[in-house]
């Protein structure tokens, strides 16, 4: 789906997601998923945040099962970030490097599940830069896989939407309450659109997008979010800033004239934390691009939550990966 | 059928009088006592009350460390483990309600290992019934019960707490 092109419609996804109240099917969307879902994972996320604080990190709930990060697309954070909730929850883990796999010397996409799942692997963690692709990835896997996306294109990033909402959580317990911007390249994020589609099944009131006009998508407002192009006004007496780099690999053309001037109009720079509520912070999904979005004084000051961000999405992954996989089947 | 508030009243002294000459035989000054949840956590909190142990106790768990999560899954209402204080060196007092198949005290012993190496470890329960599935027995019992294979017994609380058997 391209971010012009807003959808509200509830597809086949949303059948296909949920098994049962303790149970995921597979993990690729936000957008079609209950309330009282998202904060049963951030309970159980809340749990697993304890895990981290044992002498001995580690349950042993997923012992036995193997899970697969398939990356399609650098990634660090995530990437390495998933590789240890699984690891803390005792799964096997696999980190299959698509660059240097066997897909470059002319396997199929189809194949390389075909052999995975022949390795009796339970679980794929899917990054892609084609929207979509971890759903086409879930359709075609066996019965007893699940798929996670840990994001997919301009689509979607589900998992690190939750973390920002767990982050959220930490400051405020009601979300019915606050007032969130979004400030940057919405066009071409895909946490946006999560973290959008999040907060508007939390009952969050006030959702602003900020950006110049180029990287605002049309439509927005039917998503549920109140367009700004001015920073200032737009930040002024939010709770929760959430910023966001811009997404040069996803660009075919300019949007913007120079980063100089971007950094004027819509970098949060020290001056702007004082337009914020007394209790705001400020996020970012990073990578931090310093001096671009956000100067360094705000990414390492009072108010930025942006390193715990980091540590809350190994909790919040642990209690997706657990949500998600599928029972024994008795032909294993 | 429920107990009275009287009837569980009087488990509780039970077991408070055994764990009392326990610690006494074994010269065990400092334990650390761990409820499970959420009717250990209870009770635990009433043997820490009524016998002047300081702060609250440690409560846990077992839910991350269960042996059918291949069946059922994982509950997300999980309260979170809360070991507040190093558990290495110290005899550890186990509350629990009820010692059934003893696969939660499998799984509560195992999490207590991932704490640390106690010196030992003393399984209190206010009530075992039939249905042991394991080699585990309590050290302190309240009662010992035998029941139906279609009845369970809880504990209901906090205030006043209770037992009940109930249908399963």
């Amino acid at each position: 789906m391209e971010p012009n092109d807003i959808n509200l419609e509830k597809g086949e996804l949303a059948e296909n997601d949920i098994v049962s109240q303790k149970r995921l099917r597979h993990f690729l969307d936000i957008e079609y998923l209950s309330q009282p879902l998202l904060l049963d994972i951030l309970d159980l996320a809340e749990s697993f945040a304890g895990v981290s604080g044992q002498p001995v990190k580690k349950v042993p709930l997923l012992r036995g099962k193997t899970i697969v990060n398939l990356f399609f697309e650098a990634s660090t954070r995530t990437r390495t970030t998933f590789e240890l909730a699984a690891k803390r929850l005792s799964a096997d883990f696999l980190n299959i490097n698509v660059d240097f796999s066997a897909t470059k010397k002319g396997e199929t996409l189809l194949d390389t599940l075909r052999n995975l799942e022949a390795m009796h692997c339970d679980m794929f963690i899917v990054r892609h830069p084609l929207s979509g692709a971890a759903e086409f990835i879930s359709k075609n896997v066996s019965q007893n896989i699940s798929v996670i996306n840990a994001g997919d294109g301009r689509h979607a990033h589900p998992t690190q939407a939750m973390l920002d909402i767990f982050t959220i959580r930490k400051y405020f317990k009601d979300f019915k309450k606050i007032k969130v911007a979004i400030v940057g390249d919405i066009l071409h994020s895909r946490v946006a659109r999560s973290l959008i589609h999040a907060l508007r099944i939390l009952e969050v009131p006030d959702i602003r997008v900020i950006g110049p006009k180029t990287l605002l998508p049309s439509g927005i407002e039917r998503m549920g979010a109140t367009p700004y192009v001015d920073m200032d006004e737009g930040i002024k007496n939010c709770n929760v800033v959430i910023m966001l780099r811009l997404q040069n690999e996803r660009m075919d053309s300019s949007f913007i004239p120079d980063e100089n001037e971007y950094y004027n109009l819509y970098g949060f720079t020290p001056r702007r934390q004082e337009l914020l509520a007394k209790n705001g912070i400020i996020m970012h999904p990073g990578p931090v691009n310093r001096g671009v979005e956000i100067s360094s004084e705000v990414a390492d000051g009072d108010r930025s939550v942006i390193l715990q961000q980091v540590s809350n999405g190994i909790a919040v992954r642990m209690a997706i990966l657990s949500l998600s996989m599928q029972p024994q089947q008795d032909n294993k | 059928m429920k107990y009275s508030k009287e009837q569980t009243q009087a488990l509780l002294q039970k077991i408070e009088n055994s764990l009392r000459d326990h610690l006494l035989k074994n010269q065990i000054l400092d334990p650390i006592i761990i409820g499970v949840h959420t009717g250990g956590v209870w009770i635990a909190e009433w043997i820490q009350k009524r016998m002047n142990f300081d702060g609250k106790p440690a409560s846990l768990n077992i839910s991350f460390y269960r042996d059918d999560f291949s069946k059922v899954g994982v509950n997300p209402k999980v309260e979170p483990t809360d070991m507040p204080v190093s558990i290495d060196d110290k005899h550890i007092i186990l509350v629990d309600d009820v010692l059934f198949t003893g696969r939660t005290t499998r799984a509560a012993i195992n999490e207590i290992f991932d704490f640390g190496r106690p010196l030992s470890v003393t399984l209190v329960v206010l009530v075992e019934r039939n249905g042991k599935e394991l080699p585990i027995s309590a050290d302190i019992v309240g009662e010992k019960l035998e029941l139906a294979n279609d009845k369970n017994i809880k504990l209901e609380g906090p205030d006043p707490l209770f037992l009940e058997i109930i249908d399963k």
